[in-house]
């Protein structure tokens, strides 16, 4: 018995990441769904991300 | 210069709801300037500078509502003063929900999510979808662009922490009912798919809602899952969980053609336990899978109704005819409109699985097939633009989609291709499928009708009758009405047949018999 | 190991930040009671700058300051007085000080004086003028400069001696209150005034001045629906700087424009300020005016940001929101948002639309280097030449360099030290 089985017995509730309309299509669906705000990595990005992960 | 003012006493409204409403009257044409607010010193001292300013004004007090306004004549003057009494009293909607910024706060907004769909830029997605295995997150990743080796990575992490990892390149699933991406509304019932190939999951499962039966579930595993290097991770995994699937009785796996060991494997791993299968891997032997104790599927169409027949407990026979009773008066028909040097057949394809299953089924039948997505490298066009012979396209492939949205959602490349078909006049056959479903067009038929209409007058015009032979994937509960498409393509003159395999051999069987009758 | 470093020292700072009693005590004089005015002191708003790179409002302001002092008689002579190097400007931030928009404080100006009961930290700022033309919009004119007579000469005393008769005031109270009324604090203060001229009014009655004179008053504070910012602003000051100076912790303890330059201080680095350009901001002009006329972003009123409220705390006052074009659901999110960049909620300060959930509180620059959101700020905009005044409001974001330095420096700071 997966985390796959368990799944089929649960109430999908799903983050959407991406296309509004992936999100938009599921609440259609009644189904419970966040969507993200993503934005891609800006200006300088690189650098930052690297003075982050220094602090972790 | 028409001035004209409006006092109310003792009406409070918001100084922002005033400053808006102002902006918006501003709008109108005719009025040369405009103040809406209540009596305050600085509004007075604002409507003074605008010249707006009279006596009855000055002496208002900041409990009094006021316009004041300069218009070109007395009914623009009218007109802005009722449009502040609208905008006054509207009721704004229920704007959007709250966005959390990244995965992390999704999750702490949503902490009981089971299930991510990533559909971000490839480069991207991969993060994310690591991010989302590490939380114990099941994931479905619609991006393709991803590196064959992180691919490999995602699917091992999620096989260790016993996760769904669909994708990617995986535009179809259906877990709990519920359609996920680009997937059709099917009926509950005991067949459970895995596969890798988002239109053929389509396909399947709304063959099998057509034939009165249902699914379970519907797991998507991207193209690549069945290539030697990821070795089938996915489809093993899903398809363990179907064989533990108490209300799944019927396992039923698609893929395109996978590597000889992985199909072995796979094969074997479905010969462990006692769960009735049917497997279509596109183009592949179906004695091997004989062997291993499963039934082969000869097409998607045919691989749903042996499903069926197993679920229903029903006797399981090979399909490759017609469900269509007169099938041969419309061969003949069809024949006899078309001129001696019409003979080549044309497809116009969203569906990549779709493409490739009539690809199979046709050059089975009539020889040769070229495309885009070639079943041999010879047959690969040196211009996709422009078709050669028997030709299938599949708009939906990279070279088509670069920078554009994907034909299932955006018809326009599709549109301008049947154009530029029928000009060809060795062209006798035009088929093309209709994807239904959450994802897709809300019209797809609709769309092309119009060019439909147009491409048969520019063959009408030297005397040329084209036929069009088409099939719709989708379900009557789809949100585009199947049979609301399926009339709209009839009422065009366009053959519509129950199934893609079936709008195909259609189109073979008519260029067999011009080929006969001449 | 060093992740861990920074989290006891953002809890510290977090701890401070929650625990901290804003009490209004008194009313002062600037030179009196600011630490390191002179007569020739000019405070501003924002982080430091020269007179040459001063913005319209701010230099209006100045010259207002100047003429008012009685340094110089007319526009003119304030001018040449202001560019002479003789007046030695320093930002307000760095005498316990805050000013809203251009932020000038002068020598007799008088000021609130608010006590941090906790941790025993003074606070200071100018009362506010009113609205429309007035000194910290950079106006200068005879009515400006005898409407700052007034207050020095009635108002202030009158209040000194009402606030003596009242005894000292809880503000923290008196904004959990506002909060709960429609105020956030910083763009909205209706409620605050409310509250506070109904605190007074029994008290100003009592005072030993005519009643004509107590009538100006409370006219005058009733008039003016911003008068509670010039509490909110030093009771976030003096909150904020008792967190100063906590080594290894990243969260922002200032925040503040100067109309040129947007500046913030984080508590691991110290007095630094990081700078970039001051914003445009984004909201709806008063009729009559368009984008152009627009100064970048002014004041220290940002502290109210920094301290969890303002903008924070919209989703408390959805009414600013219809600045740009938003609803009532908007303001929600606009909160809802800034829980991502900061370290802790309220204690204290709540909002009842979030089922009384504490307002996102102690920007931490880690997170908003991380996940690209800049705490959304509600501020007034003012015409940039001097002497017109406000010309709207709206909504304004600090320029991600300000942070993203600030996360260089940290990180550089403990590589000198060999903790990364």
């Amino acid at each position: 018995m997966t985390r796959i089985n368990e799944l089929f017995q649960e109430e999908l509730k799903i983050i959407n990441m991406g296309l509004e309309s992936f999100n938009e299509n599921l609440k259609k669906q009644n189904v419970k769904t966040v969507q993200v705000d993503w934005k891609p990595p800006t200006r300088r990005n690189k650098k930052m991300l690297s003075l982050l992960d220094k602090l972790k | 210069m028409v001035l004209k003012y409006l006092i109310r006493e003792n009406s409070y409204y918001d100084s922002v709801t005033l400053m808006i409403i102002t902006r918006e009257v501003k709008k109108i044409e005719g009025v040369k300037e405009v103040i809406v607010g209540m009596g305050t010193e600085l509004n007075k001292e604002l409507t003074g500078n605008l010249n707006l300013l009279t006596p009855e004004l000055q002496k208002i007090t900041p409990n009094d509502f006021f316009i004041s306004l300069d218009s070109v004549d007395d009914n623009i003057a009218k007109k802005a003063f009722a449009f502040v009494d609208e905008l006054l009293s509207k009721k704004k909607a229920e704007s959007e929900d709250y966005q959390p910024s990244t995965f992390e706060s999704a999750l702490k907004y949503m902490p009981d999510a089971n299930l991510v769909l990533i559909s971000l830029p490839g480069k991207y997605a991969v993060r994310e979808a690591k991010n989302a295995l590490l939380n114990d997150k099941h994931v479905m990743l619609f991006s393709d662009n991803v590196p064959l080796e992180e691919e490999i990575d995602l699917k091992k992490l999620a096989k260790q922490r016993r996760l769904l990892m669909m994708g990617p390149d995986c535009g179809t699933a259906i877990i709990n009912h519920v359609a996920l991406a680009f997937s059709n509304v099917i009926r509950k019932g005991p067949i459970g798919i895995v596969g890798a190939s988002g239109t053929g999951i389509q396909e399947v499962t709304v063959m099998i809602d057509k034939l009165g039966s249902g699914i379970s579930q519907a797991i998507g595993t991207g193209g690549r899952d069945l290539k030697a290097k990821v070795g089938g991770i996915m489809m093993i995994e899903g398809l363990k969980a179907l064989q533990n699937d108490p209300l799944t009785e019927v396992i039923v796996l698609i893929s395109k053609p996978p590597d000889k060991e992985v199909a072995r494997k796979v094969l074997s791993i479905l010969k462990e336990r006692q769960k009735p299968s049917v497997v279509y891997f596109a183009g592949g032997d179906p004695e091997v899978i004989k062997e291993y104790g499963s039934v082969p599927g000869l097409s998607l169409e045919d691989t749903a109704r042996k499903a069926v027949a197993i679920a229903k407990g029903m006797s399981i026979k090979d399909f490759t005819g017609f469900t269509v009773t007169n099938i041969n008066k419309i061969i003949q028909e069809e024949t006899k409109k078309l001129n001696k040097k019409q003979r080549y057949i044309r497809g116009l394809y969203t569906g990549g699985t779709l493409c490739d299953e009539a690809m199979i089924i046709l050059s089975a039948l009539v020889g040769d097939i070229y495309s885009n997505i070639p079943l041999k490298p010879e047959g690969k066009l040196s211009d996709i633009n422009k078709s050669y012979r028997h030709s299938l396209i599949d708009f939906g492939d990279d070279e088509f989609t670069r920078g554009k949205p994907h034909p299932m959602i955006d018809p326009y490349v599709r549109q301008e291709r049947i154009l530029s078909e029928v000009k060809d006049r060795e062209i006798a056959i035009i088929l093309m499928d209709f994807v239904l479903g959450f994802g897709s067009n809300s019209d797809p038929v609709g769309e092309m009708i119009p060019y439909i209409k147009k491409a048969r007058k520019i063959a009408a015009k030297d005397g040329r009758h084209i036929c069009m032979i088409s099939s719709v994937c989708g379900t009557e509960a789809d949100p585009q009405s199947l049979i609301g498409q399926e009339k709209k393509l009839k009422e065009e003159g366009v053959i519509v047949m129950p199934s893609n395999a079936q709008a195909v051999r259609l189109a073979a069987a008519i260029v067999l018999s011009r080929r006969n009758s001449q | 190991m060093v992740q861990e470093r920074i989290e006891a020292a953002n809890k510290k700072v977090m701890k401070i930040i929650l625990n901290g009693q804003p009490t209004l005590l008194d009313i002062g004089v600037a030179g009196e009671v600011i630490p390191g005015m002179t007569k020739k002191t000019i405070l501003h708003a924002g982080p430091p700058i020269k007179w040459e790179k001063m913005s319209g409002p701010l230099k209006g302001a100045v010259i207002g300051a100047l003429i008012y002092e009685g340094l110089a008689v007319d526009e003119k002579e304030a001018n040449k007085l202001a560019a002479s190097g003789e007046i030695s400007y320093d930002p307000c931030h760095h005498h316990n000080t805050v000013g809203p928009m251009a932020g000038v404080v002068s020598a007799s100006m008088p000021v609130w004086i608010l006590q941090n009961k906790k941790y025993g930290n003074y606070s200071y700022c100018t009362l506010n003028e009113g609205l429309g033309k007035v000194l910290r919009y950079g106006a200068y004119s005879d009515e400006v400069i005898k409407r700052l007579k007034w207050m020095e000469n009635l108002l202030a005393p009158l209040l000194k001696q009402a606030l003596k008769l009242h005894g000292p005031i809880d503000l923290k109270t008196m904004i959990t209150q506002a909060l709960q009324m429609g105020d956030e604090g910083h763009n909205r203060n209706r409620a605050g005034t409310s509250l506070l001229i109904r605190e007074l009014a029994p008290y100003i009655i009592q005072t030993k001045f005519s009643e004509k004179e107590k009538i100006e008053v409370l006219k005058f504070i009733d008039s003016n629906d911003h008068f509670f910012l010039n509490l909110t602003m030093p009771a976030c000051k003096c909150t904020l700087d008792a967190a100063k100076n906590i080594e290894f912790s990243t969260i922002v303890t200032a925040m503040a424009r100067n109309g040129t330059e947007f500046g913030i201080r984080v508590s691991g680095l110290g007095e630094r300020w990081f700078t970039g350009p001051a914003g445009i901001v984004d909201g709806l002009l008063f009729p009559g005016y368009t984008a152009e006329d627009a100064n970048p972003d002014i004041g220290d009123s940002v502290i109210a940001e920094t301290a969890g409220i303002g903008g924070f705390a919209m989703a408390a006052a959805p009414a600013i929101v219809q600045f740009v074009g938003g609803s009532a659901k908007d303001a929600v999110n606009f909160t809802l948002k800034m829980y991502e960049i900061t370290a802790a909620e309220n204690n204290i300060y709540k909002i009842p639309t979030l089922d009384f959930r504490g307002t996102p509180t102690g920007i931490d620059i880690r997170k908003v280097v991380e996940t690209g959101i800049l705490p959304s700020i509600n501020t007034g905009i003012a015409h940039k030449d001097p002497g017109i005044g406000q010309i709207g409001a709206g909504l304004v974001k600090p320029p991600m360099n300000c942070f993203e330095d600030a996360l260089q420096a940290f990180v550089e700071d403990l590589e000198t030290k060999n903790l990364v």
